[in-house]
């Protein structure tokens, strides 16, 4: 595992507030190869973004605390210097976000930002900044970059925002790029540009990226490797395959069993997740899902109720890990799951 | 071949659908917002075309989806429909009366039949009220209800919707998102409406909440036959939910078919686009992305909108005529119509423009002399006969 | 922007007319008897008749506005009174245009009380204003960046006990202590820049200035450190520690820039109430300036002045709020670029 290019160990992000310790990201492990995608789901403040935003160390000088390790290409980013740490963002690590609009400072030029976040990391004139934030606009396909260099956010529209957030991002040639939520705020139709263009980018970049969204099409089209999160914790972790086609974990049914697909079935009905989101004051004991869980009862002893379960391998896949007690969730999915959800793909695999 | 276009049945086959059942029909619904320059005296500068002659039906105990980009006006029509705005032109049929005559006084009781869900969940709830007095307010105001029966009423509602009775007292931040949309859906309930105009009401809720709330609309609608305007801008969820399907551009409806056809077989260049680019979950099997319509550039300004066809100046197979005239939005199948010069399936699409007879032009849009132009029916329905792409014709049935 | 001030001019103009016809109409609204007041204690009835005619008071209030209109475009003679004038030929005094009136309590134009005690009020102004705004925007900073600490704490509790305490009471603190006890700095009387220097001038207005400053200063500092605060929490802020700025790129570029706006209105508005504080500055320190003059043509019933003060405070205000919307256009691109 020490080869892999970012790699998290037991990540703790908690934060205390008057109401007690809400433990946003509990325990979160993960690798990231070099120049994969790795895309993140999950709910609703199940952990996604502060877990991103840890990488980034946006909590450093917060009351946040932070515990675990974030390796990247061998250092551990938790040990270094805020000074050290502040080389590195936005140089080797950068963050792109949801709504272009408030990421931007309103009273500054699109060109001026962008330019800012070359001139922190390179002693360059003010000129030569600007002209490498018109080359980088080009490179997003900004139309006539040299003139619009001068415009202020409000005057793009929320594609072309995002593009430049992801100019911003990448005008440094980072390692790793983390895009928080890029084109939830987005129509379709510019989604589609701007994930067409991050995929480009990529390639010539040769970036590892995050992706956090709640969009299971944009995960299942852009990742190599998918990470369910849930509560704080990797729930499930495989490539982006095996968990559309072999999901191992009650949650991940539950999330792919609850959206509606363009090409899909329209009589099969959705098939929501009972209950609501856990409290992460007060997580449920044993596995966090227990209370929604549908397949508790499989597992003897009451066990998900009290018992934590590891994250591990339990198919032939070794790099597909589940956090689940369930001894044998392919059969449990090839028997209940699918033929609801999927019924035309029942005996398929 | 037929160059008129009577609206009686060919072969005097009976209407597949009477119009009688629909409870809703809007014609050629227009809503102007005046744009003011800045300055002492505020004149009106120009109109945001937000919705421009839109024409649709719902049936009664039915479902309309409503979809389209950020700006089209899928929310202005449905306001329009629960009055909350004046249309500046049009009418709407509601239950066979146009309400777009109707006087503030008249509107009270149409509040009761026709209610509205909207998006976002934490601000359409007045946060000082019990979820209680919420649900019961719209009983009181209408008075259809002693006052010692509401309390019975609104937990009767409460549990419909799947939320406990016994929250009656509760207020709305005591709740998650997707049980204050239900706390919304309870409230639209209360007067037992015919018509729910419901705006975009899963897309602040997380997916999981998302199927819960869709199952409890699907519910609704089968136990108390209540009819929908769905507006989305989730094409998937309008999907599941709605059996005939509109698409919006740019204060236009470019397409409109049922559910099947629209989906599987779009004519429309936009429609195509739009699908097109939706995210498929699918994909992960077959790995990287679907090949895809690339639409360049952004949705012009609903202030000065391109002429003739809306989306020419985006449309990947727009020609000279889609300039100069605008297509009609023109039936070409049982339950489908659809407003292009060239409407045809990805890869079909014709390379003549097929409305050119009918509107009396040539290829190029400029008006022909010879033509004799036709005049195409651009009613809320469907008629029974329509145009055939295949041999360039109307009177197909 | 240069036709809308245009037009913002022309707006001010016509409010300006507007407040002296409300200040002859609320000055002749109430009882007193202004003719009474400058014919003295020991006249008769007789005696307040000839004055009241000499003055002009009596004619109905809104002829004598009419007067006090021509004066301002073409100019007047005093007393007002046409017959006296042309008896007294020796008495009469030309004011020329644009003429505010004539004080018969001070014996002098009231274009000649105000040139003498403007430029007294409008130095202790500015001063006052530089200290407060630089100050607040300095310590509502350094009260953001350690919020929560011993020195947030302590710079806002201090300059709210400055605020809470009367103006008089700071002003004769810092004459009795900063000046005679310690000898800091000379004891305080206004120089003119011809008499003094730019340092004289300075140093005669320190202590004043600084009295007034006081006045302000827990306003600024609470709304710097609040709206710094509120900033540091925007997206955008989080988009520029992502970029790797330092902290002090942060708050001063950034988070301090998005904080100009409220500032900008908070001084404008604070405009109209400086009159008030001077009112008691100047009085503590027995400078000359338009709020000596305000106390005592309100003491005195003594109507020109007063309409003039009204006119010259007037424009100021709306000559601040016209260069605060100019500025919320400077500061805001959405409001210049629409
Ligand atoms: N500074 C903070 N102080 C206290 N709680 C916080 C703080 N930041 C985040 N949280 C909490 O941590 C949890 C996880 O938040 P996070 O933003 O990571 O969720 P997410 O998975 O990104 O969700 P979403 O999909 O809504 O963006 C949430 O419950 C949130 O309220
Ligand atoms: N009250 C109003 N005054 C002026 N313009 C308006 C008003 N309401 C809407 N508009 C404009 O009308 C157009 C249509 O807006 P509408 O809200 O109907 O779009 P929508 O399709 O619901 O979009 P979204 O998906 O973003 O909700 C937009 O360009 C909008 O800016
Ligand atoms: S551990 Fe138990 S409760 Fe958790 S997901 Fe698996 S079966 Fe469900
Ligand atoms: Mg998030
Ligand atoms: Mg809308």
């Amino acid at each position: 595992m020490s080869e892999a290019f970012l790699s998290i160990r037991d990540l703790k992000v908690h934060f205390p507030t008057t109401d007690g310790i809400v433990k946003a990201t509990d325990g979160l492990s993960y690798d990231l190869e070099k120049g994969k995608t790795l895309g993140i789901v999950g709910e609703s403040g199940s952990g996604k973004s502060v877990s991103s935003s840890a990488i980034m160390g946006l909590y450093r000088g917060t009351n946040a605390q932070v515990s675990g390790q974030i390796i990247l290409e061998g250092s551990d980013l938790l040990t270094l210097t805020d000074s050290e740490m502040r080389d590195m963002r936005g140089k080797d690590v950068s963050m792109i976000f949801q709504d272009p609009l408030s990421a931007m400072h309103p009273y500054y030029t699109v060109g001026n930002q962008i330019a800012e976040a070359y001139k922190v990391h390179n002693d360059v004139s003010k000129k030569a900044a600007r002209s490498r934030a018109i080359e980088m606009l080009d490179r997003v396909g900004i139309p006539q970059p040299d003139r619009r260099v001068d415009d202020y956010p409000h005057q793009f529209s929320g594609g072309m925002r995002q593009r430049a957030m992801i100019a911003m991002g990448l005008i440094n040639d980072p390692k790793l790029l983390i895009a928080d939520e890029p084109t939830t705020a987005l129509d379709v139709t510019v989604q589609a540009q701007i994930l067409d263009l991050l995929q480009d980018l990529q390639r010539d970049f040769e970036a590892a990226v995050i992706i956090i969204t709640h969009d299971l099409g944009v995960v299942a089209e852009m990742a190599d490797d998918v990470l369910v999160m849930y509560a704080g914790r990797a729930v499930e972790y495989g490539s982006n395959k095996e968990i559309f086609t072999q999901p191992q974990m009650p949650y991940t049914w539950g999330l792919l069993s609850s959206i509606p697909d363009v090409t899909g079935d329209t009589d099969v009905p959705l098939i929501p997740i009972p209950g609501n989101p856990p409290s992460l004051l007060n997580p449920p004991k044993g596995c966090a899902f227990h209370p929604r869980c549908p397949h508790r009862d499989k597992v003897p002893d009451g066990r998900c109720a009290t018992e934590l379960p590891e994250l591990l391998a339990q198919g032939s896949v070794p790099t597909h890990l589940s956090r689940c007690h369930l001894t044998d969730p392919d059969r449990v999915y090839e028997q209940e799951v699918l033929p609801m959800i999927a019924p035309d793909r029942v005996g398929e695999s | 071949m037929s160059e008129t276009m009577s609206t009686a049945p060919a072969g005097g086959a009976p209407a597949a659908e009477p119009e009688d059942d629909a409870i809703l029909q809007v014609r050629n619904l227009k809503m102007y917002f005046p744009v003011k320059s800045t300055g002492i005296i505020r004149r009106t500068i120009g109109h945001v075309q937000a919705v421009d002659g839109v024409s649709f039906r719902v049936p009664a105990g039915g479902s309309l989806g409503l979809v389209g980009e950020s700006g089209c006006g899928k929310s202005t029509t449905g306001r329009m429909v629960t009055r909350l705005y004046e249309p500046t032109g049009g009418s709407i049929m509601f239950d066979g009366q146009d309400i777009t005559k109707i006087n503030a006084r008249g509107l009270k009781p149409l509040r009761r039949e026709i209610q509205m869900i909207f998006q976002d969940p934490y601000t359409s709830l007045n946060p000082r009220h019990t979820v209680g007095s919420i649900v019961g307010a719209p009983l009181r105001i209408h008075g259809v209800l002693p006052k010692d029966k509401v309390l019975g009423r609104v937990q009767e509602l409460l549990e419909i919707v799947g939320l406990n009775p016994e929250h009656y007292n509760r207020y709305p931040h005591e709740f998650s998102g997707g049980q204050r949309q239900r706390i919304g859906i309870a409230r639209a309930l209360t007067l037992q409406p015919k018509l729910l105009v419901a705006d975009e009401p899963v897309s602040a809720l997380d997916v999981s909440i998302q199927a819960q709330v869709i199952n409890l609309l699907r519910d609704l609608q089968k136990e108390f036959n209540i009819a929908f305007l769905f507006i989305a801008h989730d094409l998937a969820v309008v999907r599941h939910f709605c059996p005939e399907v509109a698409v919006m551009y740019l204060g236009k409806i470019v397409e409109v078919g049922d559910r099947e056809t629209l989906y599987n077989h779009p004519n429309h260049p936009y429609t195509q686009a739009l699908l097109s680019a939706v995210p498929d979950v699918s994909q992960a099997t077959i790995g990287g992305r679907r090949e895809r319509i690339r639409l360049e550039g952004d949705v012009p300004s609903p202030i000065n909108p391109p002429s003739g066809c809306r989306f020419r100046t985006r449309c990947p197979i727009a020609k000279d005529i889609c300039a100069a005239v605008e297509p009609p939005l023109l039936q070409i199948g049982p339950r489908h119509k659809v407003a292009c010069h060239f409407p045809g399936e990805i890869g079909a699409h014709p390379t003549e423009p097929v409305t050119q007879r009918l509107l009396g032009v040539d290829a190029h849009g400029q008006p022909d002399p010879g033509a004799s132009p036709v005049e195409i029916p651009s009613g809320p329905g469907y008629s029974d006969t329509w145009f055939d792409l295949r041999s360039n014709a109307l009177g197909r049935s | 922007m240069f036709a809308y001030a245009v037009r913002r001019l022309g707006i001010g103009a016509v409010l300006l007319l507007s407040l002296t016809l409300v200040t002859y109409f609320l000055f002749f609204a109430v009882p007193s008897d202004p003719a009474k007041q400058a014919c003295g204690k020991n006249c008769n009835e007789e005696q307040i008749e000839q004055t009241r005619v000499a003055l002009g008071y009596d004619k109905p209030w809104i002829a004598q506005w009419g007067d006090f209109m021509t004066g301002l475009v073409k100019g007047r003679d005093f007393p007002a009174d046409e017959e006296l004038r042309a008896n007294n030929p020796n008495i009469v005094t030309h004011c020329a245009a644009p003429c505010m009136g004539f004080s018969f309590v001070n014996q002098q134009t009231v274009n000649e009380i105000l040139s003498g005690a403007f430029p007294i009020s409008a130095s202790i102004a500015v001063v006052a204003l530089v200290f407060w705004v630089t100050g607040g925007v300095l310590f509502g900073i350094l009260a953001a960046m350690t919020k929560g600490s011993f020195l947030d704490r302590g710079l806002v509790g201090l300059t709210l006990i400055a605020y809470a305490f009367p103006s008089f009471f700071i002003g004769k603190f810092l004459i009795t202590y900063v000046s005679i006890k310690w000898g800091w700095v000379e004891y305080p009387a206004y120089l003119s820049i011809e008499e003094g220097g730019v340092s004289g001038w300075l140093s005669s207005l320190f202590l004043p200035a600084l009295t007034l400053a006081l006045l302000f200063l827990a306003g600024y500092v609470r709304i710097t450190r609040s709206y710094v605060l509120e900033s540091l929490s925007e997206d955008y802020i989080r988009t520029a520690k992502a970029k790797g700025l330092s902290q002090r790129t942060m708050i001063f570029k950034h988070a301090l820039r998005a904080a100009l706006t409220p500032l900008v209105t908070m001084i404008g508005l604070d405009f109209a109430g400086l009159l008030g504080g001077a009112i008691i500055t100047e009085n503590v320190f027995a400078y000359n300036g338009l709020g000596v003059v305000a106390l005592q043509s309100f003491t005195s019933d003594d109507l020109p002045t007063m309409v003039g003060l009204v006119i010259l405070i007037g424009s100021f205000v709306i000559l601040a709020n016209i260069i605060v919307d100019i500025l919320y256009a400077v500061i805001d691109p959405r409001v210049r670029l629409g």
